[in-house]
């Protein structure tokens, strides 16, 4: 009952007479309107929308579609063709797919089912992957279009329907704490007034609530019954992306009334504070502007698969090569040589065609054809080209997928990746870009949601020009613990005080002098209950404590300030348990200063048209008191004007005016008497503000109540003006009274970040990545976060880059062009000049600035100053703007690119970059469903690269490099052969042995590798993190790699295949004298290249579980088990490998010798090349590796080498937390230089001193 | 870590290289060419056309002195160099299927081009059975002829489950145009142990086959004599042929090249593992 009646009182305010400054939400600029009136009706804004009757859209020429939506990539008729054809694009698959077309018309060297069979099978699988990912998809879209919403069917009945089903033309009512279904037309809403409040954050990722207000018109449509008779005609543009523009106009009762983008609201935005709204349907489904705004998810593949395609061009020319020599050399033999090769019966031997006419007209062997050999030859090029296949590894992209889902399934699981709050963990939505995790050199990252938790929490406040809230700053107990540590045997002080002594004694620079000096309350902060957005903890003024401080009225002031100065309203719980209150605001830091003030004792607790009453606490009585105070005026907060003002009375009808905003705001308007505490309080500002707070200075002035009366007639006037010059009137008026301010202090509050963001940056920084923030929400807020995040400090240079008054209000491009050019070549000269190499840079720029510095002709030049930036922040950019940036920055700077944010306004930037992440914590789907992966929340992202990022990496390049090395090994022998087969296309293995090659015998190691090979472990990884630098410097997949493969392959190859032929012919190989014949030697040296390939795979594993031992030995003993089985088989299954192993070479000791040897000798090349890697070429995972093993043995951590291997592995770092303590390191001992010159200085000039250096000696 | 591997390598290297070195060496060989001693002096100029003449003798002899003791048993093989028995359409023109069960079976297509004799199939059938090796050796020490066992030179796989108790040579070399052997039709392929080994296709262009046993020691300077008839044509395409007398040791035939790579890769393993511990040695000390 209590609520109900609260609600109904709320919903009485009219909240327009509040904002007197309304007309500063997103104004509509006078030259828009007219202009937009002359172009309904236009191509481009010819749609028609009949409110109320949408059986009208269901036939042409208004027929727009279904609010449905869809984001898969395929669909039951188009995945067969479409997966298909992604399937053949790949070189591999298309070349595999015409050796098995050849294998139909018997050109192929081995049987139709060796040939066709692996590629079903490979692509099968790939397609398998492919369908599944898409059928996640279409789920998550079934979700969002089975949503509800409530929907006008007749009569003024109101029925939900699903999302999906909504047409244009309905009319539907959206209640509190919904998303929009479709981009709606506001007709009314709970308030008189028919403004609502809508959270666009999905959007823009701006934060604030922004206000959308109907059309006076149609203010009187605020009840169920009234629409079973309402009809329109809306006239508008034509579906776009735009998101702030709307043009239109609706025809209601014979009256046509102009629209705009505040009428509208969007798809994806949610209604706050409003109880409810209705609305018309104007756009749906894919017409609707965030649809609009959102880019088709491009399939990407990550850049080493890229790269391997490469790799198998080069496989592909090898395969021609050899193929071409085969082709051209059985064209010699066939020439010259066969037609005297009686034994062959060719039919061109004169004798055999005089003798024999049958045998010459049934001849048709078209291979060995002396009549036509270039028709010969050209056939056994094709015949060459299949033979050889085995060079380009079939099974690799299905080996890599298997390997790659595998993987996934790792991330997925791993606990440290598992947020027990939300209990999401980890997801990998799409298996392709694991190792492109590892390579990541640059991260793109939204703000809200992503690095913030978007919740404010009043942190600290400087009043009348001392600090409350403590003093120490994390970075400064970082940086005296690390000088302690690092300078233990002298230990200085520089505290003031503590150098007047001057003595040469060490004393104690520590923490705890710190602490003791401060007060501070930091350290010892975690009692009491927690409240939401108060963390703050100072004794002096909690607990009513600040009764006893010695300037009252300064903080009393303060405090009024703070519980009066807004626009925030009480909400009343429904249990009155407690006396506290919960509020509402329009951003979250207003929120936070009425919590605060409320802790402080002054809750503000109700409010009426003109009234605002608060429960004071009383000094001199010791009670709490309720006060009214008389709400005069309120000058609204602008982007432009910084501040925000209310004048009230109080009950003594003294006049105050009570003034909040930015600082450099306040400061210049501050009275000669006001500006008491401005010095103590700048200092304050700077410290709060290279910690990140949010600061906000408050200030007072007292107004007589005669020259309140003369303003406010100004005022008044001002107000009632309409025109464009009315906004210059009231800035104008407001200028008049905000002037004289006396200053009391400044709030820092803490736009709170989520857990563990700034210690994951720190990691990130320093394995050399670069972060840039892209937000949509104002400067202010996003350098704040630049401090709180390490991104930003105090001495780093930055550069803000923005549009001029001037070069804005002139609106011409050309001008604006000019002005940016010229700030960017300017702060670039900087930048080039700056001759400490180490200096870091940060770049701030906003968004209209940003649009001009991505045009054709500027980019270059800009990403070039961003690119020599440490640290990029872009505030106010739009959806389409992230998108750009990304994709301009993946083109220009060719790195790899990583964007990670949370709400649909990152979603062109998350399908841009190379990698996307979606936060998967709040509430909006949209970026998870866009994104590569999602993670529960931002510092898992530490993990997630620097671990798996680096182990996928590792383990798809080696894999793929492995797997290069044994197509090669394997498929040269097979030519070699030729040589001596007089290139005839005889295969020295049995067909078996060969489909059995990829399939069974050397696959299981190689999936054992990609799945489970670490180089290091994962604390190692972290603790290391430049070992990460491997990845962006592609240290493991450089064509110096791949090409030494190759060639180790070729090496193997050659040895295996030379020393089977000269040890195994022409003698005996066995006792009983028995010679090798072309199975044997066909069996022993397949054996060969089995051992050699798989201990070649147990050289380069560096991680060993049973699983891998399992594989590997697994498999070479599977070759003998095979050999067995085939050969037990009779004797028209198995050919000529009948009894091979048993009867032939099983008992032969020659058989297994020649295996040792090859063996050995065939991985002697590679043996040798990492001896000599690991003693003189070092890389960094050797090393550790190394000292790891040292340390498993003797279990010393803190050794001393460990931890200089550890330090000397940070990359030096220009942003993050340790950056920040390195440089305030160094402050301190630039400050300890100093003292140390005082102090030496004042010893050499006592006359002590001198009295012992002139000494009588000299 | 890695040096003490290759150190090891060497280690074991070595030692097995020189017991392989040494049964090889223990292996008695004598090889001889004799494709074209063994064609009269006139007929030298035209060496096809003369094994082309049925009408002319192929007779011929040869001696030779036995250099070492050669302890029984010792094989006698045939080599023929530049001969491409691994051709692939050679190796293709076959029938299992026919060799083991015999006519029933319809599998001779690939067979071809020797697959059927005015219209009726050939057993065995194929291009490797038709040209059957069929030179013969008769040897003789002291004027005692030497006896040569000819069974077991196949293997019993072979014997026992690749080529038919019940199938008997048809249809074979009666064409117009003979290739090699010819076999006894009334002895069933599973004995015919010449076609047995000469089916066997070798790997390589040049290859030896077992032709049969000596079971009787031969003495340093024994003096031994062969008869042999030279019918095969291997003169079409400048191919050899030789005979050959080895004796076996445990690891097979006459072979260095297994024991001198084991020998060389052990100690070149050494070698390189005592450079690297010196330069490393080296490097630290400054």
């Amino acid at each position: 009952m209590a609520a109900a009646s609260s609600r109904k009182r709320k919903g009485k305010i009219r909240w327009s007479k509040l904002y007197s400054f309304a007309a500063c939400f997103r104004p509509l600029t006078s030259e828009e309107r007219p202009a937009a009136r002359e172009l309904i009706g236009r191509p481009g804004f010819s749609r028609v929308v009949f409110c109320n009757e949408p059986h009208l859209h269901k036939r042409k020429p208004y027929k727009y579609p279904y609010n449905y939506i869809s984001t898969t990539k395929y669909n039951v008729l188009t995945f067969l063709p479409r997966a298909l054809f992604e399937q053949f694009r790949r070189v591999a698959n298309f070349y595999f797919l015409l050796a098995a077309i050849f294998s139909l018309f018997s050109l192929a060297p081995f049987s139709r089912a060796s040939l066709i069979a692996p590629l079903v099978f490979v692509v099968g699988i790939s397609m398998l992957k492919e369908a599944v990912e898409d059928w996640h998809r279409f789920l998550q879209d079934l979700d969002v279009n089975n949503r509800t919403v409530k929907t006008h069917i007749s009569n003024g009945v109101f029925v939900d329907k699903l999302w999906k089903e909504l047409r244009v033309g309905d009319v539907v009512k959206v209640n509190k704490g919904e998303y929009f279904p479709s981009d709606l037309l506001l007709l009314s809403s709970s308030y008189e007034d028919g403004v609502c409040y809508v959270e666009t954050m999905n959007l823009d990722g701006e934060t604030n609530l922004k206000i959308k207000r109907c059309l006076e018109a149609s203010l009187c449509l605020n009840e169920d019954e009234e629409f079973s008779k309402f009809k329109a005609t809306v006239h508008c543009e034509d579906p776009n992306p735009n998101l702030y523009t709307f043009v239109g106009n609706i025809e209601f009762e014979k009256e046509s009334y102009p629209l705009s983008p505040s009428q509208l609201l969007l798809r994806d935005s949610k209604l706050r504070n409003t109880d409810y709204i209705y609305g018309v349907v104007i756009f749906s489904g894919h017409d609707t502007k965030a649809v609009r705004n959102s880019t088709r998810s491009p399939s990407k593949r990550s850049w080493i698969e890229r790269k391997m395609d490469h790799i198998i061009y080069i496989l592909f020319s090898m395969l021609v090569l050899v193929s071409l020599v085969s082709s051209f050399g059985s064209l010699l033999y066939l020439r010259q040589d066969m037609v005297d090769w009686w034994y062959l019966q060719l039919p061109d031997d004169n004798k055999v065609n005089d003798l024999d006419d049958s045998n010459s007209e049934k001849y048709d062997d078209r291979f060995f054809n002396p009549s036509k050999p270039v028709q010969s030859a050209g056939l056994q090029f094709i015949r060459a080209l299949i033979l050889y296949g085995y060079l380009i590894p079939i099974s690799l992209y299905v080996s890599i997928e298997v390997v790659k889902v595998l993987q996934t399934m790792l991330i997925n699981k791993d606990i440290e990746l598992y947020d027990d709050v939300t209990c999401k963990s980890v997801q990998a939505r799409t298996s392709n870009l694991n190792e492109e995790l590892g390579q990541v050199e640059m991260i793109l990252s939204d703000k809200t949601g992503t690095l913030t938790c978007n919740q404010m929490e009043f942190r600290k406040c400087s009043i009348a020009g001392l600090s409350y809230g403590g003093d120490i700053t994390e970075v400064d107990l970082a940086a005296s613990m690390r000088m302690n540590t690092d300078f233990e045997p002298f230990e200085f002080s520089i505290d003031e005080t503590d150098g007047a002594t001057r003595s040469f004694e060490p004393f104690d620079f520590s923490v705890s002098s710190f602490s003791a000096q401060n007060g501070n309350a930091r350290l010892t902060q975690t009692e009491g209950p927690v409240i939401k957005g108060f963390n703050f903890r100072d004794d002096r003024l909690t607990n009513k404590n600040w009764i006893h401080g010695s300037n009252l009225f300064v903080i009393t002031m303060f405090f009024r300030v703070m519980a009066l100065c807004h626009t925030g309203i009480p909400l009343e719980d429904d249990n009155h348990k407690t006396d506290k209150l919960s509020y509402e605001a329009e951003s979250p830091e207003e929120v936070s200063f009425l919590i605060a003030s409320q802790e402080f004792g002054f809750q503000f607790c109700r409010r009426t048209q003109s009234l605002m009453v608060l429960k004071e606490f009383d000094p001199s009585s010791m009670k709490e008191v309720e006060r009214e105070y008389k709400l005069l005026n309120l000058l609204e907060f602008s982007s432009s004007r910084k501040r925000m003002s209310v004048i009230v009375s109080n009950e003594d009808g003294q006049i105050f005016l009570l003034c909040k905003g930015a600082d450099s705001i306040i400061f210049d308007r501050l009275a000669d008497n006001g500006k008491a505490y401005e010095q103590a309080t700048t200092m304050h500002l700077s410290s709060y503000a290279e910690d990140g707070l949010r600061t906000l200075a408050f200030a007072f002035r007292t107004i007589e109540a005669a020259e309140y009366e003369s303003w406010n007639t100004i005022f008044t006037q001002a107000k009632a003006t309409i025109g464009p010059e009315r906004e210059e009137l009231l800035e104008q008026a407001s200028e008049m009274i905000e002037k004289d301010l006396i200053l009391l202090g400044v709030v820092a509050v803490e736009d709170k970040l989520q857990k563990g963001v700034p210690e994951c940056i720190d990691k990130l920084a320093q394995a050399g990545l670069k972060i840039w923030l892209l937000t949509g929400d104002k400067r202010e807020t996003a350098i704040n976060i630049g401090f709180a995040c390490s991104l930003l400090r105090q001495d780093m240079k930055q550069f803000h880059l923005s549009l001029s008054r001037d070069a804005e209000s002139n609106n011409q491009v050309k001008d604006m062009k000019e002005d940016i050019l010229q700030q960017i070549e300017s702060s670039y000269k900087m930048v080039c000049e700056e001759r400490n190499k180490e200096a870091p840079f940060g770049l701030v720029i906003d968004g209209k600035a940003l649009e001009i510095a991505l045009r054709g002709d500027v980019k270059n030049e800009f990403l070039q100053l961003a690119v020599n930036c440490a640290s990029v922040i872009c505030c106010r950019v739009s959806p389409k703007q992230k998108a750009l940036i990304t994709r301009l920055v993946k083109q220009y700077t060719g790195k790899t690119t990583l964007a990670i944010g949370d709400g649909a306004n990152d979603v062109g930037m998350i399908q841009e970059a190379d990698i996307g992440v979606g936060i998967s914590g709040m509430e909006g789907m949209q970026a998870v469903m866009a994104s590569d992966l999602s993670l529960p929340q931002f510092r898992f992202l530490e993990r997630l690269l620097i671990v798996h990022g680096h182990w996928c990496y590792q383990r798809i390049s080696k894999m793929v490099l492995y797997f290069v090395y044994k197509n090669v090994a394997f498929g040269l022998t097979l030519f070699y052969y030729e040589l001596y087969t007089s290139f005839s296309g005889e295969v020295l293995y049995d067909d078996w042995y060969m489909t059995m090659f990829n399939v069974m015998l050397t696959s299981l190691p190689v999936i054992a590798l990609g799945v489970l090979e670490q180089d290091v472990s994962s604390d190692i990884c972290l603790q290391f993190p430049a070992l990460y630098q491997q990845g962006p410097r592609n240290v493991h997949f450089s064509w110096s790699r791949i090409i030494g493969w190759i060639l180790n392959g070729v090496v193997s190859s050659l040895v295996i295949f030379l020393a089977n032929i000269y040890i195994l012919s022409p003698t005996a190989m066995r006792e009983n004298g028995f010679v090798a014949d072309i199975d044997s030697l066909g069996a022993i040296t397949y054996t060969c290249i089995i051992w050699t390939v798989n201990c070649q795979i147990a050289l380069i594993t560096s991680h060993f579980t049973w699983i891998q031992h399992l594989s590997i030995w697994g498999s070479i003993l599977l070759w003998y088990i095979f050999l067995l089985v085939y050969g037990a088989l009779p004797p028209n299954f198995s050919g000529n490998a009948f009894q091979v192993l048993v009867e032939g070479i099983g008992s032969a000791p020659l058989y297994w010798m020649i295996t040792v040897l090859v063996v050995v000798v065939s991985l002697l090349p590679y043996f040798i090349h990492i001896v000599i890697q690991r003693s003189y070429f070092p890389m960094d995972d050797h090393i550790i590796q190394e000292m790891e093993q040292c340390y498993k043995k003797y279990d010393v951590r803190d050794n001393e080498m460990w931890v200089r291997e550890q330090r000397n592995s940070q990359r030096s770092t220009r942003i993050g937390f340790s950056a920040r303590v390195d440089a305030k390191i160094l402050s301190f001992n630039q400050q300890l230089q100093q003292k140390k010159l005082s102090i030496y200085r004042s010893v050499t000039n006592s006359p002590i001193y001198r009295s012992i250096t002139a000494s009588p000696f000299s | 870590m890695g040096l003490y591997d290759i150190l090891f390598i060497g280690f074991i290297f070595i030692p097995v290289g020189l017991v392989t070195l040494r049964a090889s060496h223990s292996v008695v060989e004598i090889v001889e060419r004799y494709d074209i001693g063994c064609v009269p002096e006139p007929f030298r100029i035209n060496k096809v056309s003369y094994i082309q003449d049925d009408s002319i003798p192929k007779n011929c002899s040869l001696s030779f002195k036995v250099p070492k003791y050669m302890k029984a048993p010792i094989y006698i093989y045939y080599q023929l160099d530049n001969y491409y028995q691994n051709h692939r359409r050679y190796v293709k023109s076959r029938s299992d299927k026919q060799l083991l069960h015999g006519q029933n079976q319809h599998g001779i297509s690939s067979c071809q081009p020797v697959e059927v004799n005015n219209d009726r199939p050939i057993i065995p059938c194929g291009l490797i059975a038709w040209s059957l090796f069929n030179d013969t050796f008769t040897f003789i020490r002291n004027r005692a002829e030497l006896k040569v066992n000819r069974k077991n030179i196949a293997w019993k796989s072979d014997r026992e489950h690749k080529f038919g108790k019940n199938v008997y040579p048809f249809n074979f070399q009666n064409g117009t145009l003979i290739g090699g052997g010819k076999l006894n039709p009334r002895i069933p392929l599973s004995d015919q142990e010449d076609l047995i080994v000469w089916m066997r296709t070798s790997a390589l262009p040049s290859f030896r086959k077992l032709y049969g046993r000596i079971e009787k020691d031969l003495d340093v300077d024994d003096v031994v004599v062969v008869h042999l008839m030279n019918n095969y044509n291997t003169y079409s395409f400048g191919g050899k042929k030789k005979l050959v007398l080895s004796t076996t040791s445990w690891l097979g035939g006459k072979n260095d090249f297994l024991g001198l790579a084991y020998v060389f890769i052990g100690s070149s393993s050494v070698t390189i593992a005592v450079v690297f511990t010196l330069l490393h040695l080296l490097s630290q000390r400054h």
